[in-house]
This record gives C-alpha cells, sequence and structure tokens, in this order.
C-alpha cells in the first residue's frame, strides 16, 4: 500500500513537472496537435494546448491564466506582454509566417488569379474581424491594395477569429471568405473547394510570434517546448501547413 | 460616451428584443396554453423540447441553426426557395435564432400563470355560455397578466444577454447583427478597455433594473 501511494506520489509530480500549457492562436491548432504528439515521443514531455482568439488570451494572461508559453497570431502582443512584465524578455521569436488565401467551399468558384473579387457574383465574403484579428487586418489591407474595398465591404461578415471565419465559408452560408492557407492545406495540397493564395506583396507579413510568459519561467517543460519548435523537425510540420518559416 | 457604433449597437439590441417579444409572446402563449391544459402523455416530450434551450449550450444552438439555415440545410433550401434568401448573417436570421433561444422564458411563466387559473373560472365563463375563445380573453388572459408582465420582461430581457447564438450565426455586420454583446467583446478583443466597461457597466445596470423591476412587479402581484 505504502509502496503504491510513494509510486502515486512520485507519478503525480513527475507528470506536473512534465507538463507546459501552451495557448495557441486558433489559425495554428493543426500543426500545433502534430508538434505536440511529436514534441511528445521526442522529449517525454506533454504540451497541453489551448486553443483561442490572442486578444482574448492577452487578457487572460494578463489576469493571472496559467499559461506558460503563448504562441500568438501576430507580434505585437508577444511584445506588449514583454513590455508589461507578464513575458520573459529574450524568448520571443517567430515561429511561423502566415499566408492568406482567398477560399470557396466551392469548386472553381475561386479562380487562381483572384478575378472574382472584380466579378463579384456573392453575396457574403467571411473574414476574421480587422480590428483585433492580424488575418482580418491583412485581407483589408490586400483588398485596398487591390482597390476593391467599397465594393466589397458592404458583403463582409465579420467572424470573432480564423476558425470561424472557416466555418462560414465551410458550411456555405459565405460564398468565399478570407482564411489562413494552414487551414485548407493538407499534406501541401489545397483540401476541397478552390483558392486564390493572396500574394505576399498585397499586405504586411503576418508574423506569428511565440514568448515564453512569466508561469512557464524556468520550467524545464517549457524551454524544451520553445527550442522544439525552433527544431527543423518542427519547422517541416509548419511548412507543411503553407506557413513560411 | 458612447461611440457611434456603440449607440448603433445599443438600437439593434433594443429592437431585436421588442422584435423577439412580440413574436414570442404570439407563440409562446398557444403554447403554454396546450401546456397548461394538456392531460396526455405527450406533455412531457412537448416541455421538454420547450425547455431545451435552457440546458443546451448557446454554441450549439448556433452550430445547428448555422448548418440549418445555411444552402445546404433543410431550412436555408426553403427560404431560398420561398425567395427570402438565408437566414444567416441577416436580421431575421437573429429573430429566428432568439425566438427560439429564449422560448422556454416566455413560456414557463404563462404556463405556470394559466395553471394558478385552473379550471373552474373557465367552466363558470362556459355555463355563462362565453365561447372558449372568448373565456380565453376576457377570463384567462386577464387573471394570468402577472404570468405575462414575467413574460415578457424576462424574453426581452434574455434576448439583449443573448451572444452565443449570435456570435455564431450574426457575421457581425453593422445595424443589421451586431448587437451590444457582440459589440463588448469586439472592444475586448481588440483591448479597448475602456469602451468596453462603458458598454459591459452599463449591461450592469440594465439587468439589475430589470431584475428588481420583476422582482417588485412579482411580490405586488402576490399581495393584491
Amino acid at each position: 500500500m505504502r509502496t503504491l501511494l510513494l509510486a502515486l506520489l512520485a507519478f503525480t509530480a513527475l507528470a506536473r513537472a512534465d507538463e507546459v500549457q501552451v495557448a495557441v492562436a486558433a489559425n495554428f491548432s493543426a500543426p500545433a496537435r502534430q508538434i505536440a504528439q511529436d514534441f511528445e515521443k521526442d522529449t517525454g514531455h506533454q504540451a497541453v494546448l489551448a486553443f483561442g482568439a490572442t486578444g482574448k488570451f492577452y487578457a487572460q494572461i494578463r489576469n493571472g491564466a496559467p499559461f506558460e508559453v503563448l504562441l500568438a497570431a501576430d507580434d505585437e502582443t508577444p511584445a506588449k506582454l514583454e513590455k508589461e512584465g507578464a513575458a520573459l524578455a529574450g524568448t520571443r521569436h517567430t515561429y511561423a509566417v502566415g499566408r492568406l488565401v482567398l477560399w470557396s467551399a466551392k469548386a472553381g468558384f475561386v479562380d487562381d488569379k483572384g478575378e472574382v473579387l472584380k466579378r463579384g457574383g456573392f453575396r457574403h465574403l467571411a473574414l476574421a474581424n480587422p480590428r483585433h484579428a492580424p488575418y482580418g487586418a491583412a485581407a483589408v489591407e490586400a483588398l485596398t491594395a487591390l482597390k476593391q474595398l467599397d465594393a466589397i465591404q458592404p458583403k463582409f461578415v465579420q467572424a470573432e477569429n480564423i476558425a470561424q471565419a472557416h466555418q462560414f465559408v465551410a458550411s456555405g452560408n459565405a460564398e468565399l471568405g478570407f482564411v489562413a492557407l494552414s487551414q485548407v492545406m493538407k499534406d501541401g495540397k489545397l483540401g476541397a473547394g478552390s483558392a486564390w493564395v493572396v500574394p505576399a506583396n498585397l499586405h504586411q507579413p503576418i508574423r506569428q510570434d511565440a514568448v515564453m510568459l512569466e508561469k512557464g519561467r524556468g520550467k524545464p517543460a517549457a524551454e524544451a517546448w520553445l527550442k522544439f519548435l525552433r527544431s527543423e523537425k518542427a519547422r517541416a510540420v509548419i511548412r507543411g501547413y503553407g506557413y513560411e518559416i | 460616451m458612447f461611440s457611434p457604433s456603440d449607440l448603433a449597437a445599443i438600437w439593434l439590441t433594443l429592437k431585436l428584443a421588442t422584435v423577439t417579444t412580440l413574436l414570442l409572446l404570439l407563440i409562446g402563449t398557444p403554447i403554454a396554453w396546450r401546456l397548461a391544459r394538456m392531460r396526455s402523455w405527450w406533455k412531457g416530450p412537448l416541455a421538454a423540447v420547450v425547455a431545451m434551450p435552457l440546458v443546451l449550450p448557446p454554441t450549439v444552438l448556433g452550430f445547428y441553426l448555422l448548418l440549418l439555415m445555411g444552402p445546404h440545410g433543410p431550412v436555408g433550401r426553403f427560404t431560398e426557395w420561398a425567395g427570402i434568401g438565408l437566414l444567416p448573417f441577416s436580421f431575421g436570421g437573429l429573430v429566428v435564432a432568439s425566438v427560439i433561444y429564449s422560448l422556454p422564458f416566455v413560456v414557463q411563466p404563462l404556463q405556470n400563470a394559466f395553471e394558478a387559473i385552473g379550471e373552474r373560472p373557465l367552466e363558470a365563463a362556459a355555463t355563462l355560455r362565453a365561447s372558449p375563445l372568448d373565456a380565453f380573453f376576457s377570463v384567462a388572459v386577464p387573471l394570468a397578466k402577472p404570468g405575462f408582465l414575467t413574460a415578457t420582461i424576462l424574453g426581452f430581457a434574455h434576448t439583449v444577454g443573448e451572444f452565443g447564438i449570435v456570435l455564431m450565426i450574426g457575421g457581425n455586420i453593422p445595424d443589421k447583427t451586431r448587437v451590444v454583446s457582440v459589440q463588448i467583446y469586439d472592444h475586448v478583443e481588440a483591448m479597448d478597455y475602456a469602451a468596453a466597461h462603458g458598454l459591459a457597466a452599463g449591461m450592469v445596470v440594465f439587468s439589475f433594473l430589470v431584475l428588481l423591476a420583476l422582482y417588485l412587479l412579482n411580490s405586488r402581484g402576490r399581495r393584491s
């Protein structure tokens, strides 16, 4: 009985030391899951992932959320957290550069030059809220560069994050929308529907930064996670989902 | 204190809650009446269906409404066929969702009120040769007045407080689907906490006043 108890105690102590709590931007959920699997296989540590909007994570982290690492959808939030003392200086780095894609669940609806934006023939165009979602802001920049913003703005339906923008398009309620390439790409190919990868020169680069948070200070699993994220193995996964790095 | 977009959101919320409450009273009254008079085994399942929005997460309702009312869903096919177009991302869609979401908050107070009346006043009305419809409007409705008040206030307030479903099917369109709760969420997401506070504090005061009014009305109703 006593050995069992001791073993149990040792086990829970180990389990606690080996876990890292990661807040992950919604657009990065698929690659993060895969990286977490490889991470566990390679290091024995376990990454507990929470997915959501970066702005929401910011509010939660500022108010004592137990996250140890943040994989943000932008580069501003990690910098802001660092400035406010909620993240550790010198741990910030870009783990992925996102690509924007105009996507429709219907095959042949979006041509490979994005002419559909000028042609029209749709009632709703979904995008993540440009006020706080980097992919939404990039979409507005691209439409501005194409001189189509005024014509298309009345057709906007705004999702709270890029995952919901994808849901609006996937369910057919919006004929097309701006989503992250990572959401529609599977094994290096377009999964379903039709898409136009928006040229990178039409918007500011969508730099996604990772940072160690105050709660992760001195935790081996959190340090291992950040190191693994920079490994060639993780980067190969990240590129497979259409990010650049 | 409020920006023009905040004011637009407040106006839209009030409009949505008003339309929804009126529709709910129209739809909810016959349902509550049937439920209050029902003796068959159907009563249980019907009451359960009406009460389901109480326990279902708004995300479940919102998700299914998005699929049902979308171009591939049966409701969406019907509305397109009928020439109304698709309901998601429209004010009409929010009204439909709000009616479903707030239905138990209107039906249950009405049902309780109708049940409290009992059979006797209606039987008396019948012996005086009142038609069932006449008896309903001149006997049951006046007697159930506190129930109607409660139902109206709860239906209205619950629609004002709606968030999850609107987020799922609204699309955050100014003047069409951007209601106060979504606007607050937007302010928080954009880290504009000052603007969020203005609206959020307004919501807290509003909810308190509504519930206080409800409590006062109920206690006065009981005394008289």
